[in-house]
């Protein structure tokens, strides 16, 4: 049995083609893992150039009712969402396994901003794929990919959405693995990606564990973060997985719900929950969120359901525009589309103090709330 | 002499073209059964995937197609699909249905050797593969190795890889089994060149090309790849 298993969930379901490049990776970020030096640098752009830590911030407006809603502001990265932790993680990796050239794909667009801003930091040729519904959808983020010099590729067929970027980017890796890297942009893939993520994301629980501590004096009784293929929810849930206490919620969009819908199915690279029919065929998740718009997720995602762990809900799209309303208006925080699932649902949790996991900002989504 | 594979996707049409596959003297029918995403393919198996399952060629289709293929010729019959088709069906039952719809083995495009080791089935080696993985792929591999000749997809390129002779010198060193090479061998030319480094060669894309010209011209084409081999 191959490595890289959380329960029935995860493997490697690739062409052989790439295995040797898998090996490589996990060869690599171990002995990453090991070095300091990495750790030291990681640590570097961490503050430097991301701007982590980033506030934990106590949204009195927004809350009611006497509850206390904690936001985790990964909207005030660089770049404006979570997806940089991973990135300039990332490409570390690449630098270090002498790759020059970087394939992506992205949703939303800001895996794609996040990987095309490292890539420009390092000098490394940068191509993004992109659904053309996709480019669409979020257009301020293709202009912007462009203007850090990435190749932005349409992707045509199928749902021109995210599912159809991520098998793009992964034949493009095949054609291309001697001299590329592919920087996946969530807990999803083949092993050793979910791992490799989940790591470079567990930045976010670590410090809203003890921002939480320090700000109320002690932990919340919810976590709850938006899952797409799930790298913020999953780098939230990582600080307080060992926390039994603490109930982990992670909201999915009600048209994309791998995890409160889907069946045991095998994408890009993994077994895990899938939105599938019951022959295997992937089915189109349909989400106001480009970010949340992919039938597939982590495949710890998975695991941490079955055993009980966390717990996943869902928000329609109108209850996710109703919540980025509400905390703009409340709080002047436009968020975007995807943690306003999470705001969504954190309003009704019976807690009196909740930590959401704010993974982006809304300015990508101004065009697709102003169109309502 | 050496083998000549066809690939054709399962549809209404296949047991007609399969008669003309093997009127024109292919050794080998590969079967392709669809799925949404498929990885390793290029956009002609692509785009024969997507046309397949809009014609409702799910699983149970596609074994009855490989039952009536198996009624009206002789030739061994091989499903190649993906892993996400054997997770839905059941890997046991999807490899016994098979059989005893008439396939003599299985391929499965996204399932390296070390991922459900005890489903029998013929393994691919790819240029990347290295030494200790081809000796892995060898010894578990049902009858034959498939060689991807290219660092990719599936579909035609200009030129026949300059990264089959290293492969096949590599595999050679580890196994005996027959070594049929695929990926990109599109023209009687290019049969031919691969033809005389491995046992056989197999065409996919280029055979989806021409089949979609009517049984004729895929009888005409496999004529033209039969006569390079022979």
């Amino acid at each position: 049995m191959s490595t890289g298993v959380y329960g029935a969930y995860g493997g490697r379901y690739v062409p052989e083609t790439l295995v040797p490049a898998l090996d490589e990776l996990e060869q690599g970020y171990k002995l990453a893992l090991r070095d300091p030096a990495f750790a030291a640098e990681l640590e570097e752009l961490g503050s430097r150039y991301v701007g982590r830590p980033t506030p934990l911030y106590d949204a009195e407006r927004f809350a009611s009712g006497g509850r206390r809603i904690l936001l985790k502001r990964e909207d005030l990265c660089h770049t404006g969402a979570h997806k940089i932790n991973n990135a300039v993680g990332q490409a570390l990796l690449a630098t270090r396994l002498g790759k020059q050239r970087i394939v992506a794909e992205t949703g939303a667009g800001q895996h794609g901003v996040a990987t095309a801003t490292v890539c420009a930091r390092s000098g490394l040729e940068c191509v993004v794929y992109m659904g053309s519904e996709d480019m669409r959808r979020q257009h301020p983020n293709v202009e912007r990919m462009r203007l850090l010099g990435a190749e932005v590729q349409p992707v045509e067929f199928g749902t021109r959405t995210l599912k159809e970027a991520t098998s793009e980017a992964i034949r493009d890796w095949i054609s291309n693995v001697e001299t590329t890297y592919y920087l996946i942009g969530s807990c999803v893939g083949p092993h050793p990606y979910p791992a490799i993520v989940r790591r470079l994301q567990s930045v976010i629980g670590r410090e809203a564990r003890k921002q939480a501590l320090e700000m109320v004096g002690r932990l919340p009784e919810a976590v709850v973060a938006c899952v797409g293929g799930g790298s913020n929810a999953i780098g939230l849930f990582a600080g307080f997985v060992e926390d039994h206490q603490v109930r982990l919620v992670g909201v999915e969009a009600a048209g994309a719900a791998s995890l409160a819908g889907g069946r045991t199915a095998v994408l890009h690279g993994a077994r895990s929950s899938v939105l599938a029919d019951e022959d295997g065929q992937i089915l189109d998740a349909h989400s106001i969120s480009a970010g949340l718009d992919y039938p597939g997720v982590g495949p710890e995602h998975a695991f941490l359901r079955d055993s009980g762990r966390a717990e996943y809900v869902t928000a329609t799209d109108e209850e996710a525009l109703a919540a980025f309303h509400r905390l703009a208006e409340t709080e002047g925080i436009l968020p975007a589309l995807e943690p306003a699932h999470a705001l969504a649902r954190a309003l009704d949790l019976d807690a009196e103090v909740v930590l959401v996991g704010l993974s982006g900002r809304g300015d990508k989504d101004l065009g697709e709330v102003l169109a309502r | 002499m050496k083998t000549l594979v066809i690939y054709l996707m399962a549809g209404h049409e296949t047991p007609e073209l399969a008669s003309a596959v093997e009127a024109g003297g292919a050794d080998v029918l590969e079967i392709g059964f669809p799925f949404s995403d498929p990885l390793a393919d290029g956009p002609v198996v692509r785009r024969a995937a997507e046309r397949a399952l809009a014609a409702g060629m799910r699983t149970a289709a596609c074994l009855e197609c490989l039952r009536d293929v198996g009624k009206r010729i002789d030739l061994p019959l091989v499903p190649m699909t993906y892993a996400a088709l054997l997770e839905a069906y059941g890997w046991e039952r999807f490899a016994s249905d098979a059989r005893a719809a008439g396939a003599t083995s299985l391929i499965v495009a996204d399932l390296p050797a070390d991922e459900q080791p005890e489903l029998r089935r013929v393994q691919l080696v790819a240029p990347t593969t290295t030494d200790e993985r081809i000796a892995l792929a060898a010894e578990h591999t049902d009858g034959w190795l498939y060689l991807v000749t290219v660092t990719g997809t599936t579909g035609a390129r200009s030129e026949l890889s300059p990264a089959l002779a290293p492969l096949v010198e590599r595999t050679r060193r580890v196994t005996d089994v027959p070594l049929y090479a695929g990926f990109g061998v599109s023209n009687p030319a290019q049969a031919a060149a691969a033809a005389e480094l491995a046992d056989g060669v197999v065409v996919g894309s280029a055979a989806l090309l021409a089949a979609e010209d009517g049984p004729q011209a895929l009888e005409a084409f496999v004529s033209q790849l039969r006569a390079a081999l022979a």
